[in-house]
């Protein structure tokens, strides 16, 4: 049977951890891969969703606003293209669609989805759980699935063609447009975080927002997205949007740098899934770490502007 | 006004994870329960709204007997009522079935959760309740201001914030800086006591999932620690490779 995967796009293309879902709806084996997208993005840019496994791309004639009016659009695809499973990758936009999808297509939906699934035995999939702490084998009972993929999940595919695009207008009732939007603010041109392979984080040891500059020299040389503790945002230094934890985005690059963070359990829940982490921080009694793969005992102030050197040397 | 908040009763997050019963069991000996943190700022900002503009604040768990010490300590905080539907919380599809029962029941201005849960951080029990009432549900939410009917809202995006307006009735995932987290006063605990606390049974038994089992990730190997920054530029370039 065929498999929808919902796509998002940012500055009008794919995003890679959306090209991800794909590779993971081709890997499933199941029937066609139809991809949907209701973002901003040309057909040309659409068409390349083929190279990582889509047959066909369904795309909204218009960008659609609201996550109401995405999970209407999706739900006439799964019942045009017969499809019994939805695929998206997890985003700060991915949750709601699903859930408002799970109910239009009484389907029974898995988040934080880690691998493919297992079949011998009903459904299975392996999902985790406790903000990356553990994990749990979970059994879909309903007859449609919606799986909510992590990033790293399964490798992006780069050998397929190219898809045909086909653009619609999808039937939105009165709800699907209740959400106005009024203005948005967005960084353009930057590494988004939670999409991000490197991720440059600083915490409090950086003494104020005034010594970013060189966790952004060093993001920078490596083209990694910034991050940084609760209380660093909490103080306004940076973002919101940059806080990593438990209470703020989950992270899993393949490479974390932490400079100036102590290692809170908490801000340890946000990024547990990395593959790699690598510790600044002048107290080697500081608890992250134990959590490192690498670590360096010193001063961020004096280390991070040779370490931005040391790698545009090697670069 | 009324406002309904749904709230978690989930492990401290300084919690050591652990499982019993062949790995199907959470391990609970010796954990601390709070309410969880996300839930924890909606059920602050609709304080904060009541104090405004005199709403009625309900608070509500889908859960076992023993999540009542969580649900007294909203109360606490200054919530008017609670209720607690009875069953273990078995999956989103349960608990939202529940939540959409009540909220049909008695129809709330806004139903306040959080983005997500801290156990299964699905972030999908305020979709799927809006999608079942057929209302607008809008998350991660990071600042909610009434005016009139009208809610003023701002949405956290990638890499930035989306401003948005939405007509009452709708549910929101909150997360900060919404509201500062409030901690109940000994008045708060005192009056906790005598406020209702609503016992129900659940209206339906449907659920999407079941656990088949738990799994902890395998322990991290030690640190490698180095001197100079030339030594880990090697190590990330010729032993991880991610550079
Ligand atoms: C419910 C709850 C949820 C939370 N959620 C999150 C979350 O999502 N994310 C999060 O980050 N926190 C979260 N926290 C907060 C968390 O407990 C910690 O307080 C926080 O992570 C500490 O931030 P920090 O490491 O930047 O600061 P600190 O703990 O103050 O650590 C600063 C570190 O910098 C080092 N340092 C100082 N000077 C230098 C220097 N010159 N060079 C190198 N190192 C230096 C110090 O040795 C120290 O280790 C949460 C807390 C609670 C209660
Ligand atoms: N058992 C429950 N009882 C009441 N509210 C809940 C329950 N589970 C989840 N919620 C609410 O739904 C939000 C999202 O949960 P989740 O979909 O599990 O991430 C939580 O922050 C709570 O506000």
């Amino acid at each position: 049977m065929s498999v929808v995967v919902y796509i998002e796009t940012s500055e009008g293309k794919i995003k890679k951890s959306s090209r991800e879902a794909i590779s993971y709806g081709a890997a499933l084996n199941s029937g066609e891969v139809v991809a949907v997208c209701t973002g901003e993005a040309t057909d040309e840019e659409l068409q390349s969703a083929g190279l990582n496994g889509a047959a066909r791309v369904m795309a909204t004639n218009e960008p659609l606003a609201t996550a109401e009016a995405a999970a209407s659009a999706l739900a006439q695809v799964v019942s045009s293209s017969g499809a019994d499973m939805v695929v998206m990758a997890k985003s700060s936009g991915s949750g709601v669609i699903a859930g408002r999808l799970a109910i239009k297509m009484d389907a029974g939906t898995v988040p934080n989805v880690v691998a493919l699934p297992d079949t011998a035995n009903g459904f299975r999939v392996r999902r985790s759980i406790f903000t990356g702490n553990a994990f749990a084998v979970v059994e879909v009972k309903k007859d449609k699935k919606v799986l909510i993929i992590n990033k790293n999940t399964v490798d992006i595919k780069q050998d397929g063609g190219q898809a045909a695009v086909e653009r619609f207008s999808p039937e939105l009732s009165e709800v699907d447009n209740k959400v106005k939007v009024t203005g948005v603010d967005q960084a353009t041109g930057k590494v988004l975080l939670p999409e991000a392979d490197i991720v440059v984080s600083g915490g409090r040891g950086l003494k104020g927002p005034e010594n970013w500059g060189m966790i952004e020299e060093l993001a920078e040389v490596l083209g990694a997205a910034t991050g940084c503790s609760k209380p660093v945002s909490d103080m306004g230094w940076r973002p919101h949007s940059e806080h990593v934890g438990q209470t703020g985005i989950k992270v899993s690059p393949t490479l974390y740098i932490a400079i100036g963070i102590s290692g809170a359990i908490q801000h340890l829940a946000g990024v547990n899934s990395s593959k790699y982490i690598v510790v600044i921080n002048k107290d080697e009694e500081a608890p992250f770490f134990k959590a490192a793969d690498y670590g360096i005992v010193g001063d961020a102030f004096e280390i991070v502007p040779k370490l931005t050197e040391a790698i545009k040397a090697v670069k | 006004m009324k406002i309904l908040v749904c709230i978690t009763h989930v492990p401290d997050t300084t919690s050591k994870i652990s499982f019993t019963d062949n790995d199907t069991k959470f391990d609970k000996t010796g954990v601390q329960f709070i309410i969880g943190p996300y839930d924890d700022y909606a059920l602050a900002r609709a304080m904060e709204i009541k104090e405004a503009s005199g709403a009625t604040v309900t608070v509500l768990n889908v859960g076992t007997a023993e999540t009542e010490p969580t649900i007294r300590k909203a109360l606490a905080i200054g919530a008017d009522d609670a209720i607690r539907v009875n069953a273990e919380p078995v999956d989103a599809l349960f608990v939202a079935n529940q939540i959409a029962a009540i909220a049909k029941e008695n129809n709330y201005d806004m139903i306040l959760m959080g983005r997500e849960s801290i156990d299964f951080n699905g972030g999908q029990v305020h979709a799927m309740v809006g999608e079942m009432l057929n209302i607008p549900s809008i998350s991660p939410v990071m600042q909610l201001d009434i005016e009139g009917t009208t809610a003023k809202m701002t949405k956290e995006i990638e890499g930035g914030k989306e401003y948005l307006e939405v007509d009452m009735p709708f549910v929101a995932g909150c997360q900060e800086p919404i509201a500062e987290w409030r901690i109940p006063n000994m008045r708060g605990i005192m009056t906790a006591r005598s406020k209702p606390l609503n016992v129900v049974e659940p209206v339906s038994d449907e659920s999407g999932t079941a656990v088949v089992k738990f799994e902890l990730p395998p322990p991290k190997g030690a640190v490698k620690l180095v001197d100079t920054v030339e030594e880990l530029v090697d190590l990330l370039k010729n032993e991880a490779k991610v550079i």
